[in-house]
């Protein structure tokens, strides 16, 4: 790679895209889109989902090739015709979904990607990835397989990967929606000293606060195009409030505060009522790849919203399991209504009004390939009135269907559409609508805005406040504290499988919940 | 029954167990190699078949055993190229394009031997034997290991040679990287069609050259159908072994010394049915599948066409 920094003068485009436009059958994903990439700045690239980030990407990475308009790479019109032509122009590319082998090492992964024919060089990589990593002030374990580092860690080793191949321009791919917030911070860290470096970093994501937090300019996409540009000089002029009810506007065409900051209604929780959900002391037995549970001891009242706040893996999905049935407890009761229920199957807990939201959307929540219509009533299979005598009644169940898709406004083609092809934030309102049917006592909600772009969060979030506002019990597990703290009643924090304390949700209950999150007392 | 432990006969049973062991072996290799790269594949046994016909044709017509392992891998190569374009370059179904190879080629080699032989089945003279100094003078074990074709020492060799391509070199990164990941070798820059086609094409000549081995060193003719199950052994064999070419050969020489027994047993005149006899290597694949199965660790991407940008 012949470019230095030298020929990348601060002020000039590394890259450029000039009235790019690409199609795809149906859509048009990049609508003559300009943008101008230079060294020593972070370009956020903000949009929802479906904005046409990831496109964009493809393009500078290689993977496509537009449509119409070009890409200037040091000023020169430059088809990227391979993601070995956009490495060889210095385009290191971090993608959303993890780019290593995870049967490798780190080492091993670094070193994909060199000519065949020779041995893979080990000693050289060492010696440069020791150099890179002190400059960047972070460590990586070169020996370690892939498969036993964390998310954030693999992160890292991307990054590293980049750097090692002489980027000179860096991508980031929605990298912070798998990091805990301190990994956000600390990704936040690394890229400035990158761009201090000389480097280029284009930072993709849909959350305008980290927009806000580590930019330098922001280009603003909605449906494909380009709305809006904050260059540099604005950017440091405003403060961040200011920035983020800029970026708002330029998203949604009206002016608004940052659109996640709900007040809190009051709600009028029936506190002298009996308890729709009591759980005492449940524990399930550990596995080899989940936590176990221990002394889960809560109580849910109509109309209230308990939510499970904690740091994602602490027994989280094993208590939602566990609670709906799908995963066998060792000790401890669940009542539902005052009935015991511990006992009951899956089909049976269902049966009496307790459902489970699960966030495991297409796995374990939806059949990809069945359609729209047929994923409401999965939990209902063999059932009247949709089947009679095991035979599918095609009629009441498109009817049924016409009236959920219009009632939760899922946004489908058909209802004979596979459920898979929809949006995530569709898939949600599918699930929602079929947990939330007649005869729904007590709904457990796990995760139910992850991986769901701003307008539909908002959406899953009034549906759970309605829930509640009906006078149904609603657990609402969450590893978005902000989530929880405009949402809920009651707070409790769950840590290696067990609840280690319950704090109403009061004005102080942000650092109380903080301490018990990180082993102190409330 | 005193005949079943003399040395003679034992040096026998261990020699007919190498003799049968190599092409699967050779299958084996082949076939792990494949799958390591993220194909699964099913047409080994008419890439075998077309080896052995085409190899043995080669050993007939030119008497040199040599130029008929040459054909035979050529032979195997010519299917694999088939497969390596139909399903690694084009992405059509692993499993229905291997099921359709090895059938298409059992047919096929039965009508060309019947074309050109009609109903004779002409023998190849007894194969040359590399006789290794003082190691084949050891009892029992000196004849039954030995004393084999050059061919079986370089199969041998080839284990530890594929050992050393997917531990130490770029290749065997990027072979292991296509079948885990190949999203990743793609971005990358390394062209995952090519690495898997690379790996395609291997497994022909891998699987032709066992099955040359089969027909002109083994049996000494070809008759149709004369693989009899043995590519697919072979992928028994790669599923078994985790990705390491050792466990290969001794997953080879296991069912090797199964086959020998069949015909071992006979010689000896033990009174069992044939029939019983003949089904001991299928009932070794059975308790292999059912002791060892679950722990088969198969590559993430194995089965799956890539394409690029695919989501």
């Amino acid at each position: 790679m012949s470019g230095s920094f030298s020929s990348s003068v601060a002020g000039r485009d590394i890259v450029a895209l000039e009235g790019v436009t690409k199609r795809f059958p149906g859509i048009v994903a990049n609508d003559s889109v300009d943008l101008s990439i230079r060294p020593g700045e972070v370009h956020v690239l903000l949009g929802e989902n479906g904005a046409g980030k990831s496109t964009l990407i493809g393009m500078l990475s290689g993977l496509q090739q537009p449509d119409e308009g070009r890409i200037l790479v040091d000023g020169k019109p430059t088809p990227i015709t391979s993601p070995r032509h956009a490495l060889a122009l210095g385009i290191g590319t971090v993608f959303q979904h993890m780019m290593l082998v995870p049967t490798l090492t780190v080492a091993e992964n670094l070193l994909l990607g060199g000519p065949w024919w020779q041995r893979p060089r080990t000693e050289e990589l060492e010696a440069r990835v020791a150099e890179i990593t002190r400059r960047l002030g972070i460590t990586v374990k070169l020996h370690a397989k892939v498969s036993e580092l964390s998310l954030g860690e693999q992160q890292q080793v991307e990054i590293l990967r980049a750097m090692v191949r002489n980027s000179r321009l860096l991508i980031l791919d929605e990298s912070t929606s798998m990091l805990t917030p301190k990994g956000i911070d600390e990704l936040g860290a690394l890229m400035r000293r990158l761009v201090e470096q000389g480097l280029a970093i284009v930072f993709i994501t849909h959350k305008l606060k980290e927009a806000a937090a580590f930019g330098d300019r922001i280009s603003v996409l909605k449906l494909g195009r380009k709305v809006g540009e904050i260059p540099p000089e604005r950017f440091r002029a405003l403060g961040e409030q200011a920035i983020i009810s800029e970026i708002v506007e330029l998203m949604f065409g009206k002016q608004k505060d940052d659109p996640e900051a709900v007040e809190r209604p009051v709600r009028t929780v029936q506190a002298e009522a009996a308890p729709l959900l009591q759980v005492a002391d449940l524990a399930v037995a550990p596995t080899d790849n989940a936590p176990g549970l221990s002394s889960i001891s809560f109580d849910i009242r109509p109309g209230e919203i308990l939510g499970i706040a904690g740091i994602d893996g602490n027994g989280q999905k094993q208590l939602a399991e566990a609670l709906a049935g799908q995963r066998a407890a060792t000790g401890g009761s669940v009542r539902l209504e005052g009935v015991a229920i511990e006992a009951l199957s899956v089909g049976e807990r269902r049966r009496r009004g307790l459902r489970y939201l699960t966030d495991d959307r297409l796995g374990e929540g939806t059949v990809g390939t069945f359609p729209v219509s047929i994923n409401f009533f999965l939990k209902q299979v063999g059932a009247a009135p949709f089947w009679r005598h095991g035979v599918e009644q095609r009629g009441e169940i498109d009817e049924r269907a016409a009236q959920l898709v219009r009632e939760y406004d899922v946004r489908t083609p058909s209802l004979k559409t596979p459920v898979a092809r929809l949006s995530g934030g569709n898939i949600q309102k599918v699930l929602l609508a079929r947990e939330l049917a007649e005869g729904a006592k007590v709904v457990i909600f796990n995760k139910p805005t992850y991986g769901l772009d701003l307008a539909n969060t908002l959406a899953s979030r009034q549906r759970i406040r309605d829930t509640a506002a009906r006078g149904l019990a609603v657990l609402l597990i969450s590893t978005d504290l902000e989530e929880l703290l405009a949402m809920c009643d009651r707070l409790a924090v769950i840590a290696n499988g067990a609840l280690v304390g319950t704090v109403e949700n009061t004005d102080d209950a942000r650092t109380r919940i903080g301490r018990l999150m990180i082993g102190l007392a409330a | 029954m005193t005949g079943l432990f003399s040395e003679v006969f034992l040096s026998a049973l261990l020699f007919g167990a190498v003799t049968a062991a190599i092409p699967l072996l050779l299958a084996g290799l082949g076939e792990q190699m494949s799958e390591k790269a993220g194909v699964l594949n099913i047409g080994i046994e008419g890439m075998m078949l077309a080896g052995a016909y085409l190899g043995f044709v080669g050993a007939f017509y030119s008497g040199s055993l040599w130029l008929g392992f040459l054909t035979g891998a050529a032979g195997g190569v010519a299917v694999a190229m088939i497969m390596a374009l139909l399903c690694v370059r084009i992405g059509l179904n692993q499993i229905v394009i291997g099921i359709a190879l090895t059938l298409g080629l059992e047919g096929l080699t039965a009508l060309l031997h019947h074309f050109q032989f009609s109903r004779s089945y002409p023998r190849l003279p007894a194969a040359d034997a590399t006789i290794i100094p003082l190691l084949s003078d050891i009892p029992v074990i000196g004849p039954a290991f030995f004393k084999h074709h050059l061919i079986v020492y370089l199969a041998v060799a080839l284990v530890f040679g594929m050992g050393y391509l997917y531990r130490r070199t770029q290749l065997g990164l990027n072979l292991q990287a296509a079948g885990d990941k190949p999203a990743a070798l793609d971005v990358a820059g390394i062209d995952v069609i090519r690495t898997r086609t690379i790996a395609v094409l291997t497994t022909g000549a891998l699987a032709g050259l066992g099955g040359a081995y089969l027909a002109n060193v083994g049996a000494g003719l070809f008759i149709p159908f004369i693989t009899n199950g043995a590519g697919f052994l072979g992928i028994v064999l790669a599923m078994l072994a985790r990705g390491r070419p050792v466990w290969v050969l001794f997953g080879a020489l296991l069912f090797g010394v199964c086959l020998s027994l069949t015909t071992a047993m006979q010689v000896a005149g033990i009174n069992i049915p044939t029939d019983v006899i003949q089904m001991l290597p299928f009932l070794a694949v059975m308790i292999m599948l059912v002791l060892f199965g679950r722990r088969a660790s198969l590559p993430a991407a194995l089965g799956i066409p890539y394409e690029r940008g695919a989501r």
